[in-house]
């Protein structure tokens, strides 16, 4: 079965990895309420001049340090040394993260929606006793009326671990986070699907070790995660061959040895007939393949058809060209890495075309090996002991009636679908809280989200920022930044398993407080506070750092703890006999369980919608300085970017007889217009049959004082989702726009 | 000792990241920066190149903005750092128009600031901020009179160009092309 997820990879005698804690592994399971309560005095941010914390800026989660001036205020941030997924170099997002902190138009009291005598409605300043009693009270009412599966969590960063924790003490396992559905998710379930593992993050990609890495639509370098960028550039330097495919010249493509300008949404196509080349013309790895694959006669008959010339037709990229980088690729192997790529929903076929690159790399033996995939490890730190959650009788699953089975983790989109009311499923939910995640743009089909929005009963949103998302809230409560709080600890996977401490600072700033104490002021409130059985999230962190030989006192000062690989593990051993997670125990190129959930078990190419005539597929992607509308009104990163552009070919320029800099509209196929301008930038960068510009720009609200109106947003323009059939994501490329000149004046509705 | 800087045009991704971190380093006030990122296109889709380079100032052995500045504010420090004394600056600009990199501007506070080459890390045994933070790693400091430096070696291995060299400042910034 596809969906079990256990370790990583099932290799007799080396089962689990971790720290040895004896039985208190075991602890975090045990009703029993034996509290052990370390208890301070602890050091106060006060105490220190420079504080370890990871960068909250992306889940890339950096470890760096803060460092103050002699007054004792924030100045900078610089990564640490001994982290691997930094080394010591954060990103500019990160580097500007002390913008977050510093940014004026924070939010900075609990907000209430009140309804004045003449029907308007304001937010009005709140102590956190009235927000916080309000919230517990409206969500009460909510589980006694309409039972407790009728609230759900939105939830984007590091806080989402102590709401969840409400909300499943609650009665809920209602909780999604859009990086899954609207990003990455495909690719997970493309990858356990192929090899019974998904890749999380960071990515286990030895990038700096492989000797061919192939980017398709992944553009490293302008996504800035971290530690990829850094070996990638380890790599140039080390001679290694770059692969681009984009339709675009993206910076990676600007450092490659072979750019396959592709012609957008045929990628499946190349995917297919670069693995006819490398069966046909045996180059694939055929130890590995005979030793760890299922179904390799299957898929030898099934791409037999699908040679180059095929492709040429539907990719534009020339048959020598396929044959050249499939042998280049081979001639790499094992360390070759057909890059997963992160945010992979496009065209609705996306778990399809990630199964395409995991194969891909299964022929050519790289996973598991050197210069190919790690296997990464991870340390084991114990949960915070509390009472069993209670099971609950209905999820967001329920109203999607049996479809998306594969999914691994919740939809956001799903969560929202199961907003809006359906007589045929009895109840929809009612409440949400809405955690660090600008739902109105992340999620598409906005309409869809403010119907369901409209639909609930209460909505509390917790964030910084007074991003979109709060105009909807009955009560928003203002977080303080990662610069002013504790968090749980950073526990990620990586070549070494590490624990990292966030700790504030400074003491937040304005009104605003951190996500645990909200969380467990509203447990208190609301009957729950043995799920959160310690007073102080110092006393909690404590426990659980010393729960695997280490301190916060010692956290406190070396920020990053390595807690070293147990066994030598890191690759697959020559002629290891492995258990994969599949139902055959193998590398599945034929997918048994894709096919035991009626899906096709091998991947094929299907045509997607192309623009029509005068319209242009719409592009997005991201900038280095920016992490979509979460540094959108930094004053650190705005200074190194402040607006999006939408990126034209010369050719289209000169048929809309267009300049740099130009100001127009986007408008899409649905009549859907974005509501700022645009700049236009004229670029030989872009293929002439579509668009490019960064997401995250355009916001509407004004409180945002340096993001507003700046740019336009992409969001607007995708109106038209093609979904997943196997696992729920939203595929959003398949939108086309086309330029006005002058924004058309909307038709003043009738009252 | 004559510092130098070299920057490796084939592995920066032109990300900003220096810009940002002399900013904060130095604490450069918003809408200003000592360093800065050009991007350069050339060719037609799709055959196309680009070029990133994290340029600043040329610290150049025959400097422009030193000869002309009437108070002396503007000095040639020790390894060849082209600084300005604040205090003595009077903000008359004839520095910045001599420049021909644009690597001055006038600070709020009335003076004329621009890189340093961060010597006050340098004093320190640090690196540059921006050479410190750099994700790529593409830039390389160091002394050019010794030849066994990083920069040294990466410039006798590489090919390099400087900036507009006809301007005939002996710039001491080289990008590895
Ligand atoms: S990659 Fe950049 S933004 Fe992301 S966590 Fe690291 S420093 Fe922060
Ligand atoms: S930080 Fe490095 S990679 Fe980024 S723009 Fe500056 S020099 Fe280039
Ligand atoms: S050397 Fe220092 S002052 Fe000069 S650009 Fe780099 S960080 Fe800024």
């Amino acid at each position: 079965m596809v969906k079990s997820r256990r370790d990583f990879i099932k290799i007799s005698a080396l089962g689990t990895t971790g720290v040895a804690v004896g039985g208190k592994l075991l602890f975090a399971n045990n009703n029993k309420q034996t509290k052990v309560v370390p208890k301070g005095p602890f050091k106060l941010p006060s105490d220190f001049s420079r504080t370890p914390t990871y960068c909250e800026v992306c889940f890339w989660k950096c470890a760096g340090w803060i460092y103050k001036n002699d007054k004792g205020e924030v100045q900078k941030i610089i990564g640490n040394d001994d982290d691997p997924n930094s080394n010591g170099r954060f990103c500019p997002r990160g580097t500007g993260g002390v913008g977050m902190y510093y940014d004026e138009d924070r939010l900075k009291t609990p907000l209430i929606r009140v309804t004045d005598k003449y029907g308007n409605q304001t937010f009005e300043k709140a102590s956190w006793e009235e927000a916080l009693g309000l919230i517990s009270k409206r969500l009460q009412k909510v589980i006694d009326v309409h039972g407790s599966e009728c609230i759900a969590l939105f939830t984007h960063g590091s806080g989402g671990k102590y709401f969840g924790n409400l909300v499943k003490s609650l009665g809920s396992h209602n909780i999604a986070a859009p990086s899954y559905a609207q990003c990455r998710g495909p690719r997970e379930v493309g990858f356990i699907a192929t090899f019974g593992d998904g890749l999380s993050s960071p990515e286990p990609t030895d990038i700096r070790d492989t000797r061919c890495l192939v980017l398709i639509g992944s553009h490293i370098g302008e996504n800035m995660h971290n530690g990829q960028v850094q070996e990638m550039s380890e790599a140039i330097d080390k001679g290694a061959t770059i692969i681009t495919v984009d339709p675009r010249f993206s910076t990676a493509a600007s450092k490659s040895k072979f750019w396959l300008p592709i012609k957008p949404a045929t990628d499946m196509a190349l995917l297919l007939a670069w693995m006819n080349v490398i069966i046909e013309e045996d180059l694939y790895d055929r130890k590995y393949v005979e030793k760890y694959t299922y179904g390799f006669g299957q898929l030898k008959a099934h791409v037999k058809s699908m040679t180059p010339e095929w492709a040429y037709g539907i990719t534009t990229i020339k048959p020598d060209v396929i044959r050249a980088t499939a042998r280049e690729m081979a001639h790499a192997s094992p360390a070759v890495i057909v890059h997963p790529g992160r945010h992979v929903t496009w065209y609705g076929d996306d778990t399809q075309r990630l199964r395409a690159v995991a194969m891909l790399n299964a022929l050519l033996g790289s996973w598991g090996r050197r210069g190919g995939f790690y296997i990464p490890d991870k340390a084991k730190v114990p949960g915070v002991p509390h009472p069993p959650y209670a099971k609950p009788t209905r999820t967001w699953r329920d109203a999607m009636k049996g479809k998306y089975e594969l999914a691994d983790l919740a939809l956001a989109n799903g969560v929202c679908d199961a907003t809006i009311p359906d007589a045929s499923l009895g109840c929809s939910i009612k409440a949400w809280i809405v955690n660090g995640t600008n739902l109105v743009t992340t999620l598409p089909e906005t309409e869809k989200t403010i119907a369901a929005i409209k639909s609930l009963e209460f909505i509390a949103v917790i964030d910084t920022m007074p991003m979109e998302i709060t105009g909807y809230a009955d009560v928003v409560l203002p977080e303080c930044t990662y610069i002013e709080r504790y968090d749980s600890l950073r526990v990620t996977q990586h070549r070494e398993p590490t624990i990292t401490l966030r700790m504030p600072a400074v003491e937040p700033k304005y009104d605003s407080k951190p996500a645990w104490w909200m969380a467990k002021q509203l447990a208190n409130k609301m009957g729950k506070g043995d799920y959160f059985p310690f007073d102080s999230i110092e006393e909690e962190l404590d426990w659980q750092l010393k729960e695997v030989g280490s301190s916060l006192e010692e956290m406190q000062r070396i920020g990053v703890k390595n807690l070293k690989r147990p066994y030598d593990d890191l690759y697959f051993k020559d002629d290891e006999d492995i258990e994969f997670n599949t139902n055959t125990g193998k590398i599945e190129l034929y997918s048994t369980s894709l096919e035991e959930y009626g899906f096709d078990p091998m991947p094929k190419y299907t045509a997607h919608p192309e623009p029509p005539e005068g319209y242009y597929r719409l592009i997005y992607g991201r900038a280095p300085m920016h992490t979509f509308s979460r540094t959108a009104n930094n004053p650190n990163l705005t200074d190194l970017m402040h607006e999006n552009v939408v990126w034209v070919n010369p050719k289209v320029a000169k048929e809309w007889g267009f300049v740099n800099n130009q100001e127009i509209y986007l408008q899409n196929q649905d009549g859907a217009i974005a509501t700022f301008p645009i700049k236009i930038r004229v670029t030989e960068r872009i293929r002439w049959d579509s668009v490019y510009m960064v997401h995250g720009f355009g916001h509407a609200n004004r409180k945002l004082s340096r993001a507003y109106g700046k740019g336009a947003s992409d969001s607007e323009l995708i109106t038209k989702v093609m979904m997943d059939p196997i696992m729920g994501g939203t595929g959003m490329r398949g939108n086309f726009v086309t330029f006005l000149t002058s924004k058309p004046v909307k038709e003043e509705a009738k009252s | 000792m004559r510092y130098a800087m070299a920057i490796d045009t084939k592995k920066c991704v032109g990300c900003s990241d220096c810009v940002v971190a002399c900013q904060t380093e130095n604490l450069v006030p918003h809408g200003y920066a000592r360093d800065w990122i050009v991007e350069v296109t050339d060719g037609t889709y799709p055959q196309l190149e680009l070029e990133y380079r994290s340029e600043r100032c040329n610290h150049c052995d025959n400097a422009p903005c030193v000869r002309c500045c009437p108070t002396g504010a503007s000095f040639i420090s020790e390894g060849g750092i082209v600084k300005v004394e604040h205090d003595k600056c009077i903000g008359c600009g004839a520095c910045i128009t001599a420049c021909p990199y644009d690597a001055r501007f006038v600070h709020p506070e009335g003076y004329v600031d621009k890189c340093t080459f961060c010597d006050h890390r340098l004093e320190q045994g640090q690196d540059p901020a921006c050479v410190a933070v750099c994700p790529t790693k593409c830039l390389y400091f160091g002394d050019m009179d010794d030849p066994n430096s990083e920069v040294s070696l990466v410039v006798k291995k590489r090919k390099f160009k400087t900036l507009i060299p006809e301007a005939g400042t002996e710039p001491q910034l080289y990008f590895l092309i």
